[in-house]
């Protein structure tokens, strides 16, 4: 780094990870983009970090599709999702409520364009704020 | 929004979450909630005020700036403040912690005995036995000393709990510890046998009011290399103020001699006093320079007086203004002498300081419940010293072991994740709500952040932040005591 100097601990870690993780300059950690040195380090992690105890729902998801029949996770209506979802891929193909971040219904319909196939293609998702 | 690409390129860029300061005419930021603290180049003290003022785009940031800086590293300045995440998007989501437990088998460092839960002083604010006592230990069914056999379990649970860790420690404590001298003894020569049976070692210290230090027990103290922290609030009419015996008479005359033979005699540890700060004892530099140059001690820390809100002896808001001045004072003096490397015993700050350098980002306020647990006389284990032989914070006990499923219960719920009342604080890794007992005192609940403290957190926190930048530009070597 050329404008920053890390002073404690803490900073001199940080610089050390974004160089091992080659984002050093261009933001590639942020976007969780993958270098060849970054390779070995996990720049992606499950959901739920602890082992699971079955799937991830998100806030407030409407688990069944029936138009007029809307519910959520609950059975009720009151916790529709919420639009602090975002980038889930599955909500982007396949929900019909356009709350999640980014919706394929509304605003983003080609957010999965350079991504043909999800298990190959998924870092080339971005990220995209409403 | 069909190219995210593009939207990316034109994006608002702002300052995520961070808090500035200045030390010795440099710019630092230390960053939330990571703790990491850099100090910036005028470039990026420049994109960093600007993007303060209002967000704007890289472009906009470019065109600002590039009378002031090359464009090229106006460009570098950017992308770095945005790897460290000082700056981000417009309306990114924070950075928050997932409430995640522990690794299993997290290792026990700490273990606080109560030897006893009687003491021959009465002082006024007492959390054991004044007003807001947690737990009756004067009629209560818990013992009044700790018997041989329950020391012992606890010394088998510390050397058990301590996994991998080659030290470990035990704190003795009380009501007055030295009422339970005996048991000390015994304790102490057990542990030492069973730690190096285990390939360990234990590490001993004890708090005491000093009222009853004798020649042979000082001796004992400075053989046996036991950190002793003493109780005392300062010069003679302040420490009799409140401290007192059960007559009513003030402790002063008493432990003066016997501290003085204590800091003749014990030199094999530091030996530090340990302050209580309530409404009519506020002169932080008058007791700190009683304690240091008059009476010789090592080190002196400074704390608040725990209590329920509309206790007499309860600090009030103009006490806190003044106690910060006080404070920031002493940190200052503190600062001059680090520049130099020479020693001040003002130990509040170098506690800080500790954790500023290492970058501590805490999921929980201390190590209560986890790396540190009390033991009550009876051999109940509870978060901390202060909760011992309260049922409603017992995690286990010294035979039967930890409850995993209390403790596990008992993290969750205290995690900073369940505190959204700190979620918007720059102070809160280093402070994560603050002490449990004092929230159970204050709010009669554990799990509620210490809401009376924020602005004395954040205002003690930034002053250290200050020393800490100033020490970094004036003489970093020293800051290397800080990495073990």
């Amino acid at each position: 780094m050329k404008h920053l100097r890390p002073i404690n601990q803490k900073a001199e870690r940080i610089e050390a990870f974004l160089t091992r993780a080659g984002a050093e300059p261009g933001g590639e950690a942020e976007t969780g983009g993958a270098t060849a040195q970054g390779a070995d380090e996990l720049d992606v992690v499950g959901l739920e970090s602890r082992p699971p105890e079955g799937p991830h729902i998100p806030l407030g998801c409407s688990l069944v599709f029936s138009p007029g029949w809307e519910v959520d996770s609950t059975g009720g209506t009151a916790g529709l999702c919420q639009p602090v979802e975002r980038d889930l891929f599955d909500c982007h193909l396949a929900c019909f409520w356009p709350a999640h971040v980014p919706d394929q219904l509304n605003h983003s319909p080609d957010w999965t364009g350079k991504c043909a196939s999800a298990q190959k293609d998924w870092r080339k998702l971005d990220l995209v704020f409403p | 929004m069909s190219d995210p690409v593009a939207v990316a390129s034109d994006r608002l860029l702002a300052p995520r979450e961070l808090h500035s300061f200045v030390a010795a005419g440099e710019r630092f930021v230390y960053l939330v909630p990571s703790a990491g603290i850099f100090k910036l180049d005028p470039p990026a003290a420049a994109v960093l005020d600007l993007l303060g003022a209002s967000p704007g785009s890289e472009a906009a940031v470019v065109e600002s700036l590039s009378e002031r800086f090359p464009v090229g590293r106006i460009r570098e300045t950017l992308a770095e403040l945005e790897a460290i995440r000082a700056i981000g998007p417009l309306g990114a989501p924070r950075d928050e912690v997932v409430n995640d437990l522990p690794p299993d088998g997290f290792p026990l460092t700490t273990m606080v005995l109560n030897v006893t839960n009687k003491c021959n002083l009465a002082c006024t604010y007492c959390y054991e036995y004044g007003e807001d006592k947690i737990v009756d230990a004067s009629c209560g069914d818990q013992p009044k000393f700790m018997l041989d056999d329950t020391a012992r379990d606890g010394v088998e649970l510390l050397l058990r709990e301590s996994g991998p860790l080659e030290v470990a420690h035990l704190t003795f404590f009380g009501g007055e510890t030295l009422l339970n001298f005996p048991l000390l003894r015994e304790t102490v020569a057990y542990a030492r046998r069973r730690a190096a049976e285990e390939g360990k070692r234990i590490e001993f210290s004890l708090t005491t009011n000093a009222t009853l230090l004798r020649a042979d027990i000082i001796a004992w103290l400075a053989d046996n290399e036991i950190g002793v922290t003493v109780s005392i609030d300062g010069p003679k009419e302040m420490q009799d103020r409140m401290r007192v015996f059960h007559s009513g008479k003030g402790s002063y005359e008493t432990v003066r001699p016997k501290i003085a033979e204590l800091l003749r005699v014990h030199r094999s540890r530091p030996i530090g006093a340990r302050v209580t700060l309530t409404r009519e004892n506020l002169d932080v530099r008058r007791i700190f320079e009683h304690l240091t140059e008059d009476m010789g001690f090592w080190e002196v820390g400074f704390a608040p007086v725990t209590t329920a809100p509309g206790r007499d002896y309860e600090i009030e808001e103009p006490g806190y203004e003044r106690v910060l001045e006080q404070f920031g004072d002493l940190a200052r003096e503190w600062l001059e002498c680090a520049v130099e490397n020479r020693h001040h015993g003002f130990s509040n700050v170098k506690d800080t300081l500790e954790e500023i350098h290492k970058g501590v980002s805490k999921a929980y306020p201390c190590g209560a419940g986890l790396g540190l647990m009390g033991v009550s006389t009876g051999g109940d284990v509870a978060l901390c010293h202060r909760f011992a032989a309260s049922p409603e914070h017992n995690i286990g006990s010294v035979a039967g072991g930890i409850d995993r499923g209390r403790q596990r219960a008992y993290l969750e719920a205290h995690h900073i994740a369940r505190k959204t009342d700190c979620h918007t604080c720059w102070a809160r890794p280093i402070c994560s709500g603050g002490c449990y007992h004092e929230a159970y005192v204050r709010y009669g609940r554990t799990t509620a952040p210490n809401l009376h403290f924020c602005t004395w957190v954040r205002s003690w926190t930034h002053t250290c932040l200050e020393v800490y930048g100033e020490l970094s530009e004036r003489n970093p070597s020293y800051l290397a005591r800080f990495d073990a």
